[in-house]
């Protein structure tokens, strides 16, 4: 990493503001379009034959060439910042190198082409790939068997807690409260709710782990389950996770891994021999599949024992002649999105998985946890971050700082330090996460980020701190390097200007008054 | 271990910042792991080694030759999904770095162009569905269906959703699955047997009882036919006071009404026609639109870009807003726990409407329409029934064959052509003799005519 870095700066326009003359332009050809005349003479006109069901005037779309349009949107991939740019040490999101020999091979035609209801005897390659993709990801969490359905973290969980709900509705008991503590992934109280539960929070003891003694009194009858991710959100590992298991098995309840935070572990622990029932992954975090600015991800569910019953279908089967989908439903939840799930990142984990093989899947747990250490010890003796519950246990994928001494002392907030570290060329950590730590500053930098990176990280995160004490104002008034300076939310969000559309922007230009 | 993905697991590296933390060994930092839970050896996953770029692509090439590829025809099957032509543009914007390795741009003034892509997409879909709010994306259809019907909960606080018997499968399977947790009932409204649209009677009917939350439609349906009366279910839900929920294809929409245009208060589509390619079934796109409406757009699910200005007044951007319905704020009053979603999709749908353009819009959906049409009309030359209903149609359509399709699908097959989708178990009342067919910009008249010729061939020999 260098100093002096700038982000581009193209002031570039909506792609509704370019072709300023508003010619007829083109950016697609749309093939065999020159028979167009004669079809119309064997089958007659649509607009006709639709009546009140055509549409009279055409949408507001723009009129531009490919050369505009291309243009445009690398200019806005000029003004924007992933893992292939720098560091993106963002907590709990596991932003790791998205290795370039799985987007080639996940990109070949014999893939992206497949239509989801081909005949399995013409798709057999790629469920063969798929077949050994589960038998992996069952072992690496120590589950029977996984469904590759969901398309994302937050829907494998929605699967795992509809499965806990129809687990016990099976055996006759209406069990409708799930525990999760209260430093979890807002996903996962999120997720309980949609599956029809009232969420019990459970604190964090001084530990940094799961609070025992509030685990045991708020467990009873009525305990569905307990979702827990370990590592937790605060890189701490809940050593005492045998008791937990024991604790919520002891009333009846199942045990849900949270797989966002496996990176640490992959390879070295298993969520199945600490006791869990069920474990989603996210393959866009732990196996690097990109995260696309948001997505697509993969949010494959795994289970144990009569739990596999409950597992969305359809499943990847074997015969010992061919691959095929098993729809057999008896007890389970049923689909949890529309055909198999998200193939193409699921490519790239099989991909990923292969090539580093057992020893680097687990070199790179190792080296990821190395990573984070490194980094505590490099801000040891910085006053103005400090490292909540007990600073003495080595974290694991991932560390959470307050910002609060620094806060008391200069004014100088997360955010303000969040801006600062932009301005430098650094990504952000994640930040005001999890809630239980004030002025949190959360950051993971996977195994992919060279150690100078991570000193370069720690030494401008000393410089922001000491220019907060000489210069407050200055750090409050980053970021100047990126593309735009700080946005106002208070605009972006207040009910007479709020723009979720370019429509929105016309109607209002027009003098509609549209209040939300 | 030295490697090209993990940069400091070299010995020189390792060494150097074990010492500065203060550890001998990397397990050392395991040390509150419970003993007995370490795993003494490694994972058998894998090839039991690892591997070259070389030798995973040998490996993956063996796969891959066993999946067969059907371009030339392009495949003739629909179910929801059908081959579309994509842009070269459109892969190589989103293959482009600075976009697919990005996060959720939680920092917007270093990812203004992520932002400002999302926001194009927002808009464009906008225009097209002549709805005002659109969100950053779902998972799919299905899911965009499933949490349409979940916030129709949450904004009338009734518990039933009434659909179309004649509704995509899957779709019905995956909302039925999202609802269970809830206890929302879904009911079906049986259809003409002619045109196959909704039984308003019993629409009628089912909506005295005012306990209804919404009302869905699919247009063009899941089995290709135009549902006409759209106004009428439109007024008909909301006189009871339901809300309208419409599915549409967004490829049809330069030809046919938006559903803006007939007052739908939540439209859902499959966005996988605007550039995404097939991709076996995933990722997809699950385009979610309202109109402007405090109480809906209140309870939208996902993610939000809108345009703002710097603090200074002086520049334009653009940023996530209205983040308070969501889970990392919200945690389980969250309108839904959706988090990762398709915004590469989505960005891949935005370069692809950019590039079709106002022209190119209408002249897709009209060319689709044409050849659609030219293909049913060619296979009722030859003793098929096609199209089964009595109706307009747009892109699929069923087929009834004199004889079981299953027969006729193998042995297509075996001539390089993939056919339509067997009905009998996507649809068992229609019976084992139909199939979905789908016809796209893709299919040229030769393409249809090889179909047609190759088909008459089959039947003969089948019959």
């Amino acid at each position: 990493m260098v100093e002096g870095w700038r982000q581009a700066r193209w002031r570039e326009p909506l792609i509704y503001e370019l072709n300023s003359v508003k010619a007829k332009r083109i950016g697609f050809i749309i093939p065999y379009a020159d028979e167009e005349e004669k079809l119309v003479k064997i089958v007659g006109k649509p607009e006709e034959k639709l009546g009140t069901m055509y549409r009279d005037t055409p949408p507001e779309l723009p009129s531009l060439s490919e050369v505009e349009v291309v243009r445009h949107y690398v200019r806005l991939t000029q003004m924007s910042y992933g893992v292939d740019v720098g560091p993106v040490p963002l907590g709990s999101c596991t932003m790791k190198f998205n290795p370039k020999i799985c987007e080639e091979l996940a990109s070949d035609p014999r893939l992206v082409n497949l239509h989801p209801y081909q005949d399995e005897d013409t798709v057999q390659g790629l469920l063969e790939m798929l077949y050994l993709l589960e038998r992996w990801l069952a072992e690496l969490t120590g589950m029977d068997r996984c469904s590759l359905q969901p398309p994302a973290g937050a829907a494998g969980e929605l699967a795992g807690a509809l499965m806990i709900k129809k687990y016990h509705l099976d055996r006759g008991e209406n069990r409708d409260e799930m525990l999760v503590p209260d430093s979890a992934h807002g996903t996962n109280p999120a997720s309980a709710a949609m599956a029809g539960f009232k969420v019990v929070r459970i604190p964090t003891s001084e530990k940094g782990t799961i609070d025992l003694e509030a685990l045991r009194s708020a467990v009873s009858e009525r305990t569905a389950g307990l979702m827990l991710t370990n590592p937790n959100t605060l890189g701490v590992f809940e050593e005492d996770i045998l008791e937990v298991a024991k604790i919520v098995h002891d009333v009846g309840g199942l045990l849900y891994y949270d797989g966002a935070n496996l990176n640490a572990i992959m390879g070295i622990v298993r969520p199945g021999d600490m006791g869990f029932d069920i474990v989603h992954l996210n393959i866009h975090k732990t196996f690097a599949a990109p995260h696309g600015g948001g997505g697509p991800g993969a949010g494959v569910v795994c289970a144990k024992g009569e739990l596999v019953d409950y597992l969305p279908r359809p499943l990847i089967e074997f015969d010992g002649r061919k691959y095929y989908w098993d729809y057999t439903c008896k007890k389970c939840i049923g689909r949890i999105r529309a055909y198999y799930g998200n193939i193409i990142p699921l490519v790239k984990a099989f991909i990923y998985i292969a090539m580093l093989g057992p020893e680097g899947l687990r070199e790179a747990a190792l080296q990821s946890v190395i990573n984070t250490n490194y980094f505590i010890a490099l801000l040891k003796d910085v006053q103005d971050y400090a490292l909540p519950f007990d600073p003495q246990r080595p974290r694991k994928h991932e560390v959470v700082y307050t910002a609060e001494p620094l806060k008391k002392a200069t004014g100088v907030t997360a955010e303000d330090v969040a801006k600062a570290l932009l301005d430098h060329g650094l990504h952000a950590p994640t930040i005001y996460f999890p809630p239980i730590v004030n002025e949190a500053l959360m950051i993971e930098f996977t195994e992919s980020e060279p150690r100078e990176n991570i000193e370069f990280y720690a030494k401008t995160l000393k410089e922001i701190a000491k220019m907060s004490h000489e210069s407050p104002q200055r750090i409050k008034s980053c970021p100047h390097n990126t593309s735009v300076g700080r946005l106002d939310m208070r605009y972006a969000n207040h009910p007479k200007t709020v723009t979720p559309t370019y429509r929105v922007y016309r109607r209002r230009v027009k003098g509609e008054k549209l209040v939300l | 271990m030295i490697h090209p993905w993990v940069p400091s697991a070299n010995e020189d590296d390792r060494k150097y910042m074990l010492k500065k933390i203060g550890v001998r060994t990397p397990l050392d930092l395991y040390r509150d792991v419970p003993s007995k839970l370490l795993l003494d050896k490694p994972p058998k996953i894998g090839f039991g080694k690892s591997l070259s770029e070389f030798e995973i692509r040998r490996i993956v090439e063996s796969y891959l030759r066993k999946n067969k590829v059907f371009l030339d025809p392009p495949p003739f099957m629909g179910g929801g999904l059908c081959f579309h032509v994509v842009p070269a543009a459109v892969k190589y914007i989103i293959s482009r770095g600075e976009f697919y390795t990005a996060y959720t741009p939680y920092q917007p003034e270093i990812n203004q162009g992520l932002l400002q892509a999302l926001f194009e997409y927002q808009s464009l879909i906008a225009d097209l569905f002549e709805m005002d709010v659109v969100n950053a994306s779902m998972y799919d259809m299905s899911t965009a269906v499933a949490e349409a019907f979940l916030m129709a909960v949450r904004v009338t606080k009734k518990k039933k959703i009434l659909v179309p018997a004649t509704m995509h499968p899957e779709h019905l399977s995956v909302a039925k699955t999202w609802l269970f947790g809830k206890g929302i009932k879904i009911e079906q409204i049986s259809f003409n047997s002619e045109t196959g649209e909704i039984n308003l009677m019993e629409l009628e009917r089912k909506l005295q009882s005012n306990d209804v939350a919404a009302v869905y439609i699919e247009n063009p349906s899941s089995l290709g036919f135009i549902e006409r009366n759209v106004e009428a279910i439109s007024d008909l839900a909301h006189k009871h006071g339901a809300l309208f929920i419409a599915g549409v294809d967004p490829l049809s929409l330069g030809l046919i009404k938006p559903p803006g245009r007939y007052n739908a208060d939540i439209a859902v589509a499959e966005g996988q026609s605007l550039g995404l390619g097939l991709n076996y079934g995933g990722p997809l796109l699950g385009i979610f639109a309202v109109k402007w409406d405090r109480r809906l757009i209140r309870q939208m699910p996902g993610r939000l870009i809108g345009l703002t200005q710097t603090v200074d007044g002086k520049e334009r951007g653009f940023v996530m807003i209205l983040q308070t319905r969501e889970q990392h704020i919200k945690r389980e009053k969250a309108t839904s726990n959706i988090t990762t979603n398709e915004a590469l999709m989505a960005i891949a749908a935005a370069v692809y409407l950019s590039l079709l353009g106002r022209e190119g819009i209408r002249k897709i959906s009209r060319i689709i329409w044409l050849r659609s049409h030219y293909a049913a009309k060619r296979l009722s030359e030859i003793g098929v029934r096609a199209p089964y209903f009595n109706n307009e149609f747009f892109k699929e359509f069923v087929a009834v064959f004199p004889v079981p399709y299953r027969k006729i699908h193998r042995a297509l097959l075996e001539k390089n052509i993939l056919g339509g989708l067997p009905l009998d178990k996507w649809c068992p009342w229609i019976g084992p003799n139909a199939a979905l067919f789908c016809v796209t910009e893709a299919h040229s008249m030769r393409d249809i005519d090889l179909l047609v010729d190759v088909l008459n061939e089959i039947i003969g020999r089948v019959k």
